[in-house]
């Protein structure tokens, strides 16, 4: 099809909506963002108009890098869990009857709908040593004495992946629901068992779909900023909490913006970098 | 015995039985069409035989061996899809190499093997293209020789011209029998298009309501079919009341048909005529006396709807033997006894 060029102003209105919307919502704070992100700190009050590299300076740090390092580690993480999770369950999901779908659905619609302050102190009571389910194993006579698996890394892995996972199945439902399953059929009368199956046709076959679904799950995870300090120790919380520090806290609101920015940064050039390998093997 | 033996096989989905108590034996190299109206059981067969079902209960052997609870992927079949279900995400080479890439040949074994199948459906060079760019001709074509990749024991194929178009229908149909024939492998098509059973099959087995109908050679199906069903379902034909009368002698539509006999025993049948065999006469004499209601002339054949006594015979002439009539006008309808198929009714 020919796409028709625009000639008069009027032809452009459909685009003055979305424009205004990406204007006042996307740019304007992003540019603020920016701007204050190379203004001077003011100790005293807040801050003051000027141009200079500090608040950057100050992050290239190793105390900084490394916090940055784990925010990205733990992102990349909690996303490959969720697909490993999600994606065998929601295959499975899409095979039942309707009916069995939809509760299935709505149970983990209902999950939305918890706050992560909820889900950070419930997952903090399972943990706990006292009222946790450790219990349950020593009631069944697993485990010799009740344990508090928290403050740890498991921790905070198990209640941001408990967060991300009805996402995940929500956007992998569609795509999966579509799958052709004679595919799955085809392949078995070429000799494939059902997980080898699975493995060459399903996976490859949906793979720009998980790798749409592990982007959204990484840049979902990198925000959290509750649960790392609900479930987690010191050392495992992510940049997300040392901006909240700096912002609120410590009123430096330059480095909060340049931290923010950095991240920024860092996670859509990861995000890019994905595409492009993405792309390329396509092609080849 | 070398071949497929389908022994009292039963498929129930609920209360729903959709394939009930069927016995087949195919011998091999035979081609089989399961021919029967959407819902009648064939591609539940065709899917049990696959192993993508399991039948409720029943045996299907192969060469004497029990296949019935074993897994598809050790079955040893090809099988061409509806939907043909070539995979996206491969070339044309790499889906017809995948059943050898899962038995762990080699490189150089497989791009053997793509390019000679390759040349076997007509598409030799085509192995790097991605199976988007393909017509569905094209397609097809991929679909059956990634199916014969491995040279199964089992060719098995569900609807598989059904999304081509009319001619190209055709085409494919004499190039999957002569494929066959050159092959020898023991084939089996599910259609409801009984011309491409009819051009195809050794054996054609018609199904209504999960039951076998009829399995016969192809032109014994037209001319001596089982039931009213297996005879309106192939071809056209003229189903008509056939009664006994005082005399004992076969009529129908109040005409004395010489040379017809019922069943022993019996008073009241139904009598299948193909329309090829209806001729048209002058009124008078032998024959039933009918109004002509509509002649529909396709140039090839030309089709003369008569009707007599309240049913509507058709009767189908070449050209070369025109009958020279027109809407409105009365005449004889001529039935030969020999071309008179007898249904038990």
């Amino acid at each position: 099809m020919r796409r028709e060029v625009p000639k008069s102003l009027s032809d452009y209105t459909p685009l003055f909506f979305p424009a205004i919307m990406l204007i006042v919502f996307f740019v304007v704070p992003f540019s603020t963002m920016i701007a204050v992100s190379f203004f001077k700190r003011d100790p005293a009050g807040f801050y003051t108009t000027d141009f200079v590299w500090d608040n950057y300076a100050r992050f290239l740090s190793t105390f900084f890098a490394s916090v940055l390092g784990f925010s990205l580690m733990l992102a990349i993480v909690v996303a490959v869990c969720c697909i490993l999770i999600a994606f065998p369950f929601t295959y499975l999901l899409v095979k039942r009857p309707r009916r069995v779908q939809t509760i299935w659905l709505v149970c983990l619609l209902s999950v939305l709908s918890l706050s992560e302050v909820i889900i950070g102190f419930a997952w903090s009571t399972l943990f706990s040593r006292t009222a946790g389910i450790t219990n349950l194993l020593v009631a069944v006579g697993l485990m010799s004495e009740p344990q508090a698996l928290l403050p740890g890394f498991g921790a905070v892995l198990t209640g941001m992946v408990y967060q991300a996972l009805p996402y995940t199945i929500l956007v992998l439902y569609p795509a999966l629901v579509r799958f052709d399953p004679t595919l799955l059929e085809a392949a078995r009368t070429l000799g494939a068992s059902p997980v080898r199956a699975f493995l060459n046709v399903v996976v490859p076959a949906l793979r720009n779909t998980i790798v749409a679904t592990l982007i959204m799950v990484f840049v979902f995870a990198l925000g959290s900023y509750l649960l790392p300090q609900i479930l987690g120790r010191p050392q495992h919380w992510t940049l997300s909490v040392l901006i909240t520090d700096q912002a609120i806290y410590q009123s430096n609101m330059p480095f909060a913006a340049a931290m923010a920015v950095f991240l920024v940064l860092i996670s859509l050039s990861l995000v890019g970098l994905t595409l492009l390998v993405g792309r390329r093997e396509n092609a080849g | 015995m070398s071949g497929l033996a389908i022994k009292n096989v039963t498929k129930r989905f609920g209360d729903f039985t959709a394939v009930d108590a069927i016995n087949l034996s195919v011998p091999h190299g035979t081609f089989v069409c399961l021919l029967g109206p959407s819902g009648c059981g064939k591609t539940t067969l065709l899917r049990m035989i696959a192993g993508l079902e399991e039948p409720t209960s029943g045996a299907i052997m192969l060469d004497d061996q029990d296949i019935t609870s074993l897994p598809t992927h050790k079955r040893n079949l090809g099988m061409v899809f509806q939907s043909l279900a070539l995979f996206p995400h491969l070339s044309v080479g790499d889906n017809i190499a995948y059943a050898l890439r899962i038995r762990g040949a080699s490189r150089e074994e497989q791009t053997r093997r793509v390019d000679e199948l390759l040349k076997m459906v007509h598409l030799p060079g085509f192995a790097d293209r991605p199976v988007a760019k393909l017509s569905g001709g094209q397609r097809q074509r991929v679909a059956i020789a990634r199916a014969l990749a491995l040279s199964p024991k089992l060719f098995l194929l569900d609807e598989p011209l059904s999304a081509l178009d009319a001619k190209l229908r055709e085409a494919m149909q004499v190039e999957l029998r002569q494929l066959q024939q050159q092959l020898g492998i023991t084939t089996i098509v599910v259609t409801h298009d009984q011309r491409e059973a009819m051009t195809m099959a050794d054996l054609v087995v018609v199904m209504g309501n999960g039951k076998i109908r009829q399995a016969a050679a192809p032109i014994e199906i037209y001319r001596k079919p089982a039931d009213a069903f297996v005879a309106d379902f192939i071809g056209s034909t003229n189903l008509l009341d056939v009664t006994a009368d005082s005399a004992g002698r076969a009529t129908i539509l109040g005409h004395a048909v010489p040379g017809l006999s019922l069943p022993a025993g019996t008073s009241k049948a139904s009598v299948s005529i193909r329309p090829e065999d209806v001729h048209i006469a002058a009124p008078g004499g032998g024959a039933i006396s009918g109004t002509v209601t509509f002649v529909r002339d396709l140039g090839g054949t030309i089709e003369t709807f008569v009707e007599a006594g309240g049913s509507t015979i058709v009767a189908v002439a070449t050209p070369r033997e025109r009958p020279e009539v027109v809407a409105g006008q009365t005449v004889g309808v001529v039935l030969p006894p020999e071309s008179c198929v007898v249904l038990a009714a």
